[in-house]
């Protein structure tokens, strides 16, 4: 099946029903986006879609066929969000912070507080108390 | 670096100077926000978890469990094709000694031979190459069912019994004018770091066996592994991989799961990576210990303690863990910190056929302190007084005594974080202008002890290791990272007190080949006490090396490495047996003021904002200390309101994500940190230990706000059910 990677063509073998979450991790090496909970709660495993954030661990394979899937390492390390992460203290132990950035990439350019603190209520975060995330969100705008 | 604009940082007390100047004074790193060592791995998604790794010919393993609470197998049968498969069983292990997690005592089998004494209770062990063969395999296991003990009230078995006595409680208590009296209960809390529990578990040529896994303590893995595989020290080895957070849940319950794994790559002659999905993590791990906590407390008319009887229960589930730690630590700090000459704490942790209870954040402190915090606030409503008045009377000052009889150095700093935290939250004219409103306001006051309790530390005998190489200074630890900052925050100390630049330390990964015994990474003890190890081990070295870099002495003589173990102060004494003396070294001072809003149709009570004052000694890096108190904080707000765990015939009822719910962006209030520094003489520049007493303030705080709204709630957590169930009786 085609789709687009991190902004590659990419063509992969894998059951149609297979969760999207297993094929990036197992099948295309891209063990940046995390399992949390299996369920959708967590945002852990959060991905985009053609630009939406989706949590990959409850999105069939199928779907993705001809999307653009972005995923944390797509964004190559130098983003932003990922140094204002970095420096900000918005990542603890870290296995959140792949899934909480790709949130944050899909708030789309300078959000509002309240844009943030929504938009993010999907990814859970047992470390910061979210502050931290808020403080590095803000910081990569600024 | 930016410094946050939130935080409001207070230095009452100036730093003190590095006991090693370095060359350039403006490369010192101690106290400033220099970048985590960690932080780009972790924000690029190249950081690799325990699930990211995969071995030559690994195989999936998976447990399974009892599903009663309490009785005996009678058979087991297996509804599968057995081919391809591995499976271990009690049997297997080597020998009956060995079958036992080895910790404190050995209770816990690590596989039920007959004897089942909780749900979900590994009984065996199957692994497979394929996941989902793996998966669909059926094993039906039948029981002979024993009626279990589910009330902790009425445990006929005590795992501990803990006595502190200061004075005499019984005459005193006859002499007090006033005398309240309340019982205050707390649930279950389940850590959920967001990595659940998971280990491979590699057997290597000699017949030893390696561990990689996501866990907070190596040593105490490789002490499990050695008993339970009956091996030498030099064959087993455990690596810590990058942990997703820990918060006391792999503080002991990673040897389970990697003796498990080590049995079944024993067994098979493969890895075997066992990795728990949510439900599972859920259902069989540690969790907080449920508490009963009774207050019986004499007072003159104007609000000073005269006699405070404690009463403190705790539900350790069915086998003990680390519930006579959780218990005594508790339990010092059940009376708060406050004067009182005449103390009696008594305390006890039972058996009850539930999943064991074990480490959490805070261990044993945060429910004790709560049961204080919200009966102070009931006190100060009997005596028709200010709460911040009667705390204000009653706080330790330097020179005072604790329960166990330890007396207040002048890092006691309980009331410069009451005062400051009632007048940066503005309490006092919030609390009039809240009266009669859909909000509240209130406050808790709390200490948290550093390190391991009385001669913890001196049974530990803690190893730390520096090493001068060519290509920079490596820090030898066996502490763990699991989120808390501890490579930075060692780098730092090594850094300063060594005087070279932070970038050329670098700690090494936990390897238990590479690394000397440290301790557990626990108790708030890895900066205060193993960063004090580390401190000499740097000035040690410089010593040694004179005025050369650490690199080019070891251009010239080869590399050195100085090791040093934990000296106990000399000014520090304990009585194991009386439960007297210095229970720590040092103690962090804590006030939290928590706003809140009532939803007067659902009964939720919504947390506004949270003001944390701490005084934590010295912040090493202020925006990890930062991070520590915010996200403490928030979990503490979670325990008080969120999450609530449903038993239901002794196993979780509700183990998902979607239904044991902790704080998200939307519950979680805003948070206004405030540090102070008040410097202990015994952690490295003048800190102490700050991973835990975060969550001590929280819950009271926000208990006290919803009695501020005139509802009695004594009991966490206040879910709208429980909310509505008093605001109904009280009508």
């Amino acid at each position: 099946m085609r789709f687009t990677l991190n902004g590659a063509p990419a063509e992969v073998e894998a059951p149609p029903m297979k969760r999207l979450l297993d094929v990036l991790r197992e099948e295309c090496a891209l063990t940046g986006s995390k399992e949390g909970c299996g369920e959708g709660e967590c945002g852990a495993c959060t991905v985009l879609v053609d630009g939406m954030p989706v949590v990959s661990c409850l999105v069939p394979f199928a779907q993705v066929r001809d999307a653009e899937v972005v995923t944390i390492e797509g964004l190559g390390g130098t983003h932003p969000l990922q140094k204002a992460f970095a420096e900000l203290g918005g990542a603890q132990c870290g296995i959140c912070t792949p899934g909480m950035i790709m949130a944050a990439v899909a708030l789309g350019p300078d959000p509002g507080f309240e844009e943030i603190r929504r938009g993010l209520a999907g990814n859970l975060c047992r470390c910061t108390g979210y502050e931290a995330i808020y403080r590095a969100v803000q910081g990569a705008s600024a | 670096m930016r410094v946050p604009a939130a935080t409001g940082y207070l230095l009452w007390i100036p730093p003190r100077a590095y006991p090693y100047p370095s060359r350039d004074p403006v490369s010192t790193s101690v106290g400033r926000n220099v970048p985590r060592k960690d932080g780009i791995p972790k924000v690029t998604g190249a950081a690799l978890y325990v699930d990211d790794l995969r071995f030559p010919g690994m195989l999936y393993g998976r447990t399974i469990r009892s599903t009663i609470s309490r009785g005996r197998i009678t058979s087991i049968r297996f509804d599968f094709d057995t081919a391809g498969f591995t499976i271990v069983q009690a049997g297997d292990v080597p020998g009956d000694r060995c079958n036992y997690v080895a910790l404190l005592e050995d209770d816990q089998p690590f596989l039920a031979a007959h004897q089942i004494n909780h749900q979900a209770e590994p009984i065996l062990l199957l692994a497979h190459e394929d996941r989902d063969v793996l998966n669909a395999a059926k094993v039906e296991i039948e029981y002979e069912r024993d009626i279990p003990v589910m009330d902790a009230q009425a445990s006929p078995v005590v795992f501990k019994e803990i006595r502190i006595r200061k004075g005499d409680v019984e005459r005193a208590m006859e002499t007090a004018e006033v005398i309240v009296e309340g019982t205050y209960r707390t649930g279950h809390q389940e850590h959920v770091y967001i990595e659940t529990n998971g280990v491979i578990a590699v057997p290597e040529a000699d017949g030893g066996m390696t561990v990689h896994g996501s866990l907070q303590c190596p040593y105490y893995v490789h002490k499990a592994l050695k008993a339970l595989l009956d091996l030498p020290d030099e064959r087993v080895r455990v690596v810590q991989t990058e942990t997703g957070g820990g918060f006391g849940g792999k503080e002991e319950y990673p040897s389970v799961i990697a003796g498990h794994a080590a049995l079944l790559a024993r067994k098979s002659g493969h890895p075997v990576k066992m990795v728990y999905d949510r439900e599972e993590d859920m259902v069989a791990t540690t969790k907080r210990h449920p508490s009963v906590i009774r207050h019986r407390t004499g007072l003159t008319r104007d609000g000073r303690l005269v006699a405070m009887d404690i009463d403190v229960l705790l539900d350790g589930g069915a086998y003990v863990t680390l519930s006579p730690v959780v218990l005594s630590r508790g339990c010092i700090h059940a009376a708060g910190p406050y004067r009182c000459e005449h103390v009696r704490t008594v305390g006890r942790a039972v058996m009850t056929n539930t999943p064991p209870n074990g480490a959490f954040r805070g261990f044993g402190a945060p429910q004790t302190q709560f049961a204080m915090e919200v009966h102070m606030e009931r006190i100060a409503e009997a005596l028709g007084m200010d709460p911040v008045r009667l705390r204000d009377i009653n706080a330790l000052r330097p020179g005072d005594t604790t329960a166990t009889g330890q007396r207040m150095g002048d890092d006691c700093s309980a009331l410069e974080v009451l005062r400051t935290a009632v007048e940066r939250s503005d309490f006092h004219r919030k609390r009039a202008e809240y009266a009669g409103t859909g909000k509240g306001i209130g406050l808790s006051l709390f200490y948290h002890g550093s390190g391991f309790t009385g001669s913890g530390e001196v049974h530990l005998k803690s190893k730390v290791a520096l090493e001068a190489r060519e290509d920079g200074v490596r820090v030898l630890v066996a502490s763990a990272e699991i989120g808390q900052g501890t490579r930075t925050m060692l780098a730092q100390i090594a850094a300063d007190a060594l005087g070279v630049p932070y970038e050329e330390v670098e700690p090494v990964q936990p390897d238990t080949a590479q690394v000397p015994d440290s301790g557990p990474t626990v108790a708030s003890r890895t900066c205060m006490v193993v960063g004090g190890i580390l401190q000499k081990c740097a000035q040690e070295m410089r010593e040694k090396i004179g005025m050369m870099t650490p690199q080019e002495y070891a251009r010239l003589h080869g590399p050195l490495l100085v090791t040093r173990q934990y000296e106990k102060p000399h000014d520090i004494t304990w009585n194991d047996t009386e439960y007297t003396g210095d229970a720590y070294a040092t103690y962090g001072w804590g006030c939290d003021v928590a706003e809140v809003e009532l939803d007067p149709v659902t009964y939720e009570v919504r947390p506004l904002r949270v003001t944390v004052v701490h005084e934590i000694g010295k912040a090493i890096h202020p925006l990890l200390v930062e991070g520590q108190i915010e996200g403490g904080t928030a979990q503490g707000v979670g325990w008080a309101l969120n999450e609530h765990v449903v038993m239901r015939d002794g196993a979780m009822a509700n183990a998902q994500l979607t239904n044991y719910t902790i704080p998200t962006t939307l519950d979680t209030p805003r948070l206004d940190v405030v540090i102070l520094e008040n410097p202990s003489s015994y952690g490295p520049f003048g800190a102490k230990g700050v991973g835990e007493m975060p969550i001590d303030g929280p819950a009271p705080a926000v208990i006290n706000a919803i009695r501020h709204l005139g509802l009695d709630v004594r009991d966490i957590p206040a879910i709208p059910e429980a909310v509505m169930e008093v605001a109904c009786a009280s009508r």
